[in-house]
């Protein structure tokens, strides 16, 4: 009944290939978008901020940078913490040689830069797959880490080897460093991820995304209809690591401000829950991208709330306890919903076409 | 460009010559010194026992083999060997024996593949997705849809092909080859494990296909009654040798051939 598509026709291509073509996910869209930038930018703490709605908004970027490498076109990556450490320190040098860039741009720079960072990486995928590319994308994070760690001229010779943020502005208004108001830092990540969303969005349902899904599929078919697998891939890699790159400089420059590369880039605090998130939230799926994002920053909160707050554990002990959960919680979510929490909601939609009344 | 240069031969001309091919994987022989013409506009069938090099011969025409010695004649150009883009850019497109289509994806996707090739917008523009973009991308679907209608693929259209039943995957992996609008076409097998009515739906597309859209069509097949009944000249292969040539009825009384592959009727 909710749900129903009955009576929604498409009499052009055009709309038939739109994001939505039913006119209940449009709505619904319109809606969340009305709220995420008219009425949240009005009641956001920097709680709110630094805790949920920043970390979530990087990490689906991330997410969705991983998901065009590893959902559409098949190439596995454990390298994210090395890509997003790209964009750090792309970002902290842009900054240094040019003070008066716009920090929009900067952004952006960074995630060029990254690009043609994650091409560099991508080149063995041409020869290896699978596992063994997860292996060699693997050495790529370590190696970036080691090389940001070893050669001073990229932390511009600091004694700690620490990165920090300067103060930029957009439109008269902090978005970097400690005097940044929340709704700023909020609203500048929230733009950069409804337009490059849309950007993937749009490249996946177009010749691009069908190239890299054939690839995914069936290389050998695909090099036959045409599809050259070197361009392909490479292009998956730059694009994919564009995303990330740009999430990386967020990560720096908006949410942390200052960080040490091995301890924030490193593959267990980034490259794997990334992976988590595209593969609890669904594998080729843009929608994926977010809710993975979205449970991996909120479980643990949640977590710490209920058995701090409501059942009153020690921080230390709700610590063990969240870590343990979360991997459980992990480990069944494979077992029992493969294929992600995007799979649970075309169900959930399928059920409601007919709720109440099925038959 | 070789696509303009096969279009510019005309119907009845020798389209594809393969000269003296031989393929070699170490000490297997899988072809040896095969010669045969393909003329532009026939139904063209090679046929032979099973190992006899038929799909061989299929990845060499595409590129997807490289022949050890031996050349391809293509178009009115002498080539050592094919590349598969290259083929593919020339208006050659193929099916498979075990069917090579992209599961993940649906049938209106696996088709829009076959249009890849003639979509000519870069990443940028597709990241934007306006004007030229989207014409772009509905003048494809028109032609797409025109391939589901001729197929009767269109209950199927968003059903992601893996979960297909094995005739309608084989059907679409013949719309997404029709959806290349190729010259040629190079069915390998396209008839096996099917019922009867699935192999006479097969044969009216193949042969609506070349008389509607005047494809050459290439293909194997080991289902005597059909191969007879729609090709118009056949090549037999036996061991990596070719072993008799002609039309339907010449094949029928090859001494050679009868002994080798369609044997006696007691």
């Amino acid at each position: 009944m909710i749900y129903k598509e009955t009576g929604q026709f498409k009499s052009t291509y055009e709309s038939d290939h739109s994001i939505f073509p039913l006119i209940q996910d449009k709505i619904a869209f319109n809606l969340l978008m009305l709220v995420a930038f008219l009425i949240v930018p009005f009641f956001i703490d920097s709680y709110w901020e630094k805790a949920i709605l920043i970390p979530f908004l990087i990490y689906s970027m991330a997410a969705i940078g991983l998901n065009i490498l590893t959902g559409y076109c098949g190439q596995v990556s454990l390298g994210t913490g090395g890509f997003m450490a790209v964009g750090a320190f792309a970002t902290y040098k842009i900054m240094t040689f040019f003070p008066d860039l716009n920090i929009m741009i900067i952004v952006l720079l960074s995630g060029v830069i990254t690009a043609f960072v994650g091409i560099l990486f991508g080149l063995p995928s041409l020869r290896i797959k699978g596992f063994y590319l997860a292996v060699a994308t693997l050495a790529s994070q370590f190696f970036i880490i080691w090389l940001f760690n070893k050669v001073p001229w990229f932390y511009n010779y600091s004694d700690t080897g620490q990165i920090t943020v300067s103060e930029r502005t957009m439109f008269g208004v902090a978005v970097t460093g400690a005097n940044a108001p929340p709704y700023a830092t909020y609203l500048f990540c929230l733009i950069l991820v409804v337009v490059l969303g849309f950007a993937a969005k749009n490249m996946i349902r177009s010749k691009i995304g069908r190239s890299w899904m054939a690839i995914r599929d069936m290389d050998i078919a695909a090099e036959i209809i045409g599809v050259p697998p070197l361009k392909t891939k490479l292009s998956a890699f730059a694009i994919s690591s564009f995303y990330i790159g740009i999430a990386g400089s967020l990560y720096f420059a908006v949410y942390l401000g200052a960080l040490e590369v091995t301890e924030s880039f490193d593959i267990m605090a980034i490259s794997f829950p990334v992976l988590f998130m595209i593969i609890i939230g669904g594998l080729g799926s843009m929608l994926g991208s977010f809710l993975g994002a979205a449970f991996i920053v909120l479980l643990p909160i949640f977590l710490k709330n209920v058995m701090v707050d409501l059942i009153g554990l020690s921080a230390v002990t709700a610590k063990h306890f969240e870590i343990t959960i979360w991997g459980l919680l992990m480990v069944v979510f494979l077992i029992l919903e493969p294929h992600g929490l995007a799979r649970l909601w075309s169900i959930a939609k399928e059920k409601l076409r007919k709720w109440p009344f099925p038959y | 460009m070789s696509l303009a240069k096969i279009q510019s031969i005309p119907y009845g001309k020798e389209v594809i010559k393969i000269k003296n091919i031989s393929l070699a994987f170490g000490g297997v022989k899988a072809l040896t010194d095969v010669s045969f013409e393909v003329k532009k506009g026939e139904v063209f069938a090679i046929i032979g026992p099973n190992g006899a090099g038929k799909s061989s011969m299929l990845n060499v025409i595409n590129g997807f083999y490289k022949p050890t010695s031996g050349q391809i004649n293509f178009a009115g150009e002498d080539r050592k060997e094919m590349i598969p883009e290259f083929a593919a850019k020339s208006g050659i497109a193929r099916t498979f024996q075990n069917i090579a289509l992209f599961k993940g994806m649906s049938t209106l996707d696996n088709l829009m593949t076959g249009r890849l090739l003639k979509q000519k917008q870069n990443f940028l523009m597709q990241a934007l997705y306006f004007g030229p973009v989207q014409k772009e991308e509905a003048y494809h679907r028109d032609k797409v849809e025109r391939v589901i209608d001729f197929l009767d693929l269109q209950a199927i259209r968003r059903t992601p092909v893996g979960s297909l039943p094995y005739g309608l995957q084989k059907r679409v992996e013949l719309g997404r080859a029709l959806a290349m609008e190729p010259e040629i076409l190079l069915l390998d097998e396209p008839m096996a494990g099917m019922n009867v009515e699935e192999k006479q739906d097969m044969s009216r597309f193949v042969l609506t296909a070349n008389d509607e859209f005047k494809t050459t069509i290439v293909l194997i097949e080991h289902d005597m009654s059909v191969v007879m009944d729609i090709s118009d000249r056949i090549v037999v292969l036996d061991y990596g040798k070719k072993i008799g040539e002609g039309n339907p009825s010449e094949i029928l009384k090859n001494k050679a051939v009868i002994d080798a592959y369609l044997g006696v009727a007691d």
